[in-house]
């Protein structure tokens, strides 16, 4: 039989992108998350909360990132505590880079961290495979991130709106979904400003159509759709 | 000052150094021994005011099935059970531990334990043995916080997740709960798909067979159904017993003695004792 790769480790073949806007930033990223050719979730959340103003998007191994995440957590908790105000992007992207660098030879993780703080306002760093930290107006990572190089650097603007630049993240994650294998599902976005934190979801039924891309005909959801009394047929 | 670089053994932390050597050798061809694996159908979903696990009853050894009616689904506290797959062993011995370090912490809180406290001392123990313990899990249970149902892989990764699937039968299972599982479900209709997921995995999958097994877990109660459904009982057995052909006959029977024993006798006197 052919190899599924089930016992492969649970990785996020994936499309996240963060970008800075007017007012603060906005990330983004698919849902899917593979163990070889299976699709082990198909409406994971890789958009990962750090602190009440910072936020990561992960890629790569899934128990990797999710560790480093889970520790940065906690030592941000820790050092908010001591500091008595919320701690600044930087602290906490350098967290994640202290991690990443340190265990680089053990670690499968690239990651882009997120947020808006009082001195600096709306930032955006990249912490890719070996460990480096780069500051960036956006970045974007993961299997998908390869198709989406020359789009972003032809539509992103200095000084968009806050639609605009939710705009721009979900036409560019829509964009991998529909080229990249490893990337699909939903798109989840973070918007992160002065005001506080925004979350959004975007089904696939409601992202734009691409070239070659078909409207849903005979689908699963229109059959659902109809029989709103019984969403799913009991057999008995 | 040192002139050349070394390398230091590390201070702290495992060592993976043979499992890289096991790689290597079996690259080269060794034939490493194999141990009891599940393949297995496990699955967990969350319904009105709970959560329902499932399990086959088969495990393996290679092609051989060496328990027809095993146990997958593992206590863990008296609100938490955890379904297994992957190596027997590993399954058993992690959720034992966890458990254990449960029911302390609970001694030490008095507090009933947490779903998540499982999830996260569960994680821990699999990523710092890199994926070396293959225990595959669907963790379910009610704590004060409500209903949940994780999964957890052998690296450590975790997902929340309202229906869940694991084993070698989890693409069986998961096409069944993929095209029935709703929100809202109630009890009968919760334990109906679960059944039909792990039945789905003990048909179409070679790895997994024999009985299903049920726990349902709500606020203050669980119900452990062994065996729930037997679709493949034994159907029939002779009421005589069974008989044998003729053993090879014995013929003859001749006993020939041993060569006779030499004596010897001590010479010497004893040594003291002082």
């Amino acid at each position: 039989m052919e190899d599924l790769g089930l016992n492969a480790p649970h990785s996020m073949g994936t499309t996240i992108i963060g970008v800075t806007y007017k007012d603060g930033v906005i990330l983004g990223a698919d849902s899917r998350t593979s163990t070889g050719v299976y699709v082990a979730n198909r409406a994971s959340d890789k958009i990962t909360q750090l602190t009440d103003n910072v936020y990561v998007c992960r890629s790569g191994s899934a128990a990797d990132s999710q560790i480093v995440s889970d520790y940065v957590r906690y030592f941000l908790h820790q050092h908010t505590i001591q500091l008595g105000q919320p701690a600044t992007v930087k602290v906490a992207a350098n967290l994640v880079r202290l991690l990443a660098y340190g265990n680089k030879d053990t670690l499968q993780t690239g990651m882009i961290v997120g947020g808006w703080d009082k001195y600096e306002g709306g930032k955006i760093y990249g912490i890719p495979l070996g460990g480096t930290i780069i500051e960036q107006p956006f970045s974007i990572g993961g299997s998908g991130s390869s198709y989406l190089y020359g789009f972003l650097d032809q539509a992103w603007k200095d000084g968009m709106s806050k639609d605009e630049a939710e705009e721009l993240v979900k036409k560019a994650v829509s964009l991998a979904i529909a080229r990249d294998g490893a990337s699909g599902g939903v798109v989840r976005t973070v918007i992160i400003n002065e005001e506080g934190v925004t979350r959004n979801f975007y089904p696939g039924d409601q992202l734009p159509l691409w070239h070659e891309e078909l409207e849903p005909q005979n689908s699963l959801l229109d059959i659902w759709g109809a029989a709103a009394a019984s969403p799913v047929p009991m057999t008995e | 000052m040192t002139n050349g670089a070394f390398e230091v053994p590390a201070k702290g932390g495992f060592s993976f150094d043979n499992c890289k050597r096991n790689e290597m050798l079996l690259n080269k061809g060794l034939k490493a021994p194999g141990f009891l694996k599940t393949g297995t159908t496990i699955v967990g979903l969350v319904y009105q005011d709970g959560v329902i696990l499932g399990a086959d009853t088969r495990a393996t050894e290679g092609p051989i099935v060496a328990d027809k009616n095993c146990e997958k689904i593992h206590y863990m506290a008296p609100n938490i059970y955890c379904c297994g797959a992957g190596t027997a062993a590993d399954t058993e011995a992690v959720t034992d531990m966890v458990s254990s370090q449960l029911k302390l912490h609970r001694y030490h809180t008095g507090r009933e334990s947490r779903v998540i406290t499982a999830l996260t001392l569960l994680k821990s123990h699999l990523f710092r043995y890199q994926g070396h313990v293959s225990a595959a899990l669907v963790l379910g249970g009610v704590d004060v916080s409500g209903p949940h149902l994780h999964t957890i892989y052998p690296h450590g990764s975790t997902d929340t997740l309202p229906f869940a699937t694991m084993g070698s039968g989890s693409l069986a299972a998961m096409s069944v709960f993929e095209s029935k599982y709703r929100e809202g479900l109630t009890r009968d209709e919760g334990v109906k798909i679960v059944c039909e997921a792990i039945a789905s995995g003990i048909f179409n999958d070679l790895g997994s067979g024999s009985n299903v097994d049920v726990c349902v877990i709500t606020k203050g109660n669980v119900e452990y159904l062994r065996n729930h459904v037997q679709p493949n009982p034994r159907t029939y057995t002779s009421a005589k017993g069974y008989t044998f052909s003729k053993p090879t006959e014995v013929l003859s029977t001749k006993v020939t003695a041993l060569a006779q024993r030499a004596v010897v006798t001590e010479r010497g006197d004893a040594m003291e004792e002082e």
